[in-house]
């Protein structure tokens, strides 16, 4: 089983990007879960998501505490949430930032990928230039770095699950596909 | 088809497919996004069902009881401290025998304000007359509420789905979603004998004297008895139809335990993975699922339990100054068997609190170490 922790912000689209990592992979033939954390939700204020995914029913009814993978939507969140708690060794930690990976400190058994979302969404008009919405973006990234789902699959899902503007969405997964820069890249 | 939803959406798929044709409901977390899908439904057309707003859980029920008795199938949903201020209108409509359906995401009590998941709101309608069920995973809760309609119409008693408040109302999975053809021919439309209509003036509700209280209560309890055996043959006839039953209650590796965990709810699937760690550390454990709480599944409990020489009931509820709910009944339903097995309750997960694998391990434990209770029931994790 692979356990995934989405730390955003609210407004940002954390619990979307849950459901839609979990639908694309569900198009894989795959089990999947996903949920928000159970909490109250405020916008701009931290707000965590998980996925899983299985090769048989998944029959677990808990929160995820120890995530194969984690994606963080907001840098700032390093600052206020305790992103790595429970993180599995050579778990993937994919960060919303214009910097290369090496600028953030993290214990060695950990890899570090950076991709600028913030960017791309405002390129493709998704949400307001201050606010973007940047979680189709962020899930290019990780299917890229992964290799949980292809990119194709991951595209027809996101088509499916946004009422607005699909295509610039679509068009922001394959190019933080391209762009994500991994550890060592 | 098969779609990623949530255990909400799961509830108003459900009701799309059963076709109701009333929906009156008011919003309140962690339900809302069910009547919101509905009311979707119902503006785009794809469902043909008249959407009431209303001002309060109170009008909602009594809007339902408006509908179901001149004929329609009603449906509205609701949560906690929405619930509880539908009760008076919740006994009525049980009372009155309409088969309203009712989808409702447990969700603790306030104070303290708590919108996480726990069962006193559901369990202090116990003895309302409602058919009750707890459901484990999306796919249950969907095809639950379908055959809630079917059960309700043939006994003339409302029924509620019941599902955790996030932990499965805003958990997305898998859900096979039937072809409305298909459950169209499982469930027929809706054609009460009796019915409000001002071509035939009857009338309903009216003052029932001593002399004639006493047997309206009787026909209820009649009905809730048949209502096991109803219940039990149209979750057959669904699995003939769609190829999945769920049981009144579901054992699981129970065969030859000697330890069984009785649950309800998603505790259940947890429960699940436990029992199977368990087995393979060569602990002989089982486990049984209790879907239907009303009525009462006794006779099956009792055979079920019959075998085992200690029972573990999770209960994520307790009723105050005694012990948890499940547990209460369960004594109550070994009390009348020849052999009976010691029942230890533990209450746990309380507002939300999650139960996690070692939660469970920590209560087989207590049970293994214990010859017998020594108290009414256990807390698990209180820090205190």
């Amino acid at each position: 089983m692979i356990e995934i922790r989405i730390h955003g912000r609210g407004g940002q689209g954390a619990v979307i990007a849950s459901e839609v990592l979990a639908d694309a992979v569900f198009q894989e033939g795959k089990y999947v879960q996903s949920f928000p954390a159970f909490g109250v939700e405020r916008r701009g204020a931290p707000v965590t998501a998980f996925t899983r995914i299985n090769d048989k029913p998944i029959r677990i009814r808990t929160q995820i505490y120890t995530p194969d993978h984690i994606m963080v939507l907001d840098p700032t969140l390093l600052e206020v949430v305790d992103v790595t708690a429970g993180l599995k060794d050579g778990a993937w930690i994919l960060i919303n930032s214009a910097k290369p990976p090496h600028t953030f400190t993290f214990p060695d058994r950990y890899r570090v990928a950076t991709v600028d979302a913030n960017a791309i969404a405002v390129k493709y008009h998704l949400g307001p230039r201050n606010a973007p919405i940047i979680n189709t973006a962020i899930l290019g990234a990780f299917a890229r770095l992964t290799g949980i789902v292809s990119l194709e699959t991951l595209c027809n899902a996101v088509r499916a699950a946004v009422p607005i503007n699909p295509e610039g969405n679509v068009a922001a997964v394959k190019e933080a596909y391209e762009q994500v820069i991994g550890d060592g890249q | 088809m098969r779609k990623v939803v949530t255990g909400n959406y799961a509830v108003s798929w459900g009701a799309k497919l059963a076709r109701a044709q009333v929906i009156a409901a008011y919003p309140i977390t962690p339900q809302t996004s069910i009547i919101e899908k509905l009311a979707s439904f119902c503006a785009n057309g794809e469902m043909d069902a008249r959407f009431i707003k209303v001002e309060s859980e109170h009008s909602a029920m009594a809007a339902c009881i408006g509908a179901s008795a001149v004929g329609a199938r009603a449906f509205t949903a609701t949560s906690g401290q929405g619930l509880l201020l539908m009760h008076e209108v919740v006994h009525w409509a049980a009372g009155a025998r309409l088969p309203i359906v009712m989808g409702v995401v447990n969700r603790a009590i306030a104070p303290g304000w708590s919108i996480w998941t726990e069962q006193n709101d559901t369990l202090s309608q116990r003895d309302t007359g409602w058919i009750q069920f707890y459901c484990e995973t999306n796919q249950e809760v969907l095809d639950t509420t379908i055959q809630a309609f079917k059960i309700a119409e043939k006994v003339f008693l409302p029924a509620m789905i019941v599902l955790d408040a996030f932990v499965l109302s805003h958990t997305s999975e898998a859900v096979d979603i039937p072809e409305q053809a298909e459950v169209d021919a499982f469930l027929p439309p809706y054609r009460p004998p009796l019915k409000l209509d001002p071509e035939d003036p009857r009338a309903f509700g009216a003052l029932v004297l001593p002399g004639e209280y006493m047997e309206l209560r009787y026909k209820m309890q009649k009905a809730m008895e048949q209502a096991l055996s109803v219940a039990e043959e149209v979750d057959r006839e669904w699995g003939e139809r769609f190829g999945r039953s769920w049981g009144l209650v579901e054992p699981y590796r129970l065969d030859d335990a000697e330890l069984a965990l009785v649950t309800s709810g998603t505790v259940t699937g947890t429960s699940r993975e436990v029992v199977d760690a368990l087995r393979e550390e060569g602990v002989k454990i089982g486990l049984l699922k209790v879907r239907l709480f009303r009525p009462f599944p006794h006779q099956i409990i009792r055979e079920m339990l019959a075998g085992v020489r200690k029972v573990a009931v999770i209960d994520r509820n307790i009723s105050f100054g005694d012990s948890g709910v499940f547990a209460q009944e369960v004594r109550a339903a070994l009390y009348h068997a020849d052999k009976r097995p010691p029942v230890f309750d533990f209450v746990a997960g309380l507002g939300g609190r999650d139960i996690v694998p070692e939660t469970i391990r920590e209560i087989v434990d207590y049970t293994v170490t214990h010859d017998a209770p020594t108290e009414e029931f256990t807390w698990v994790g209180v820090k205190i």
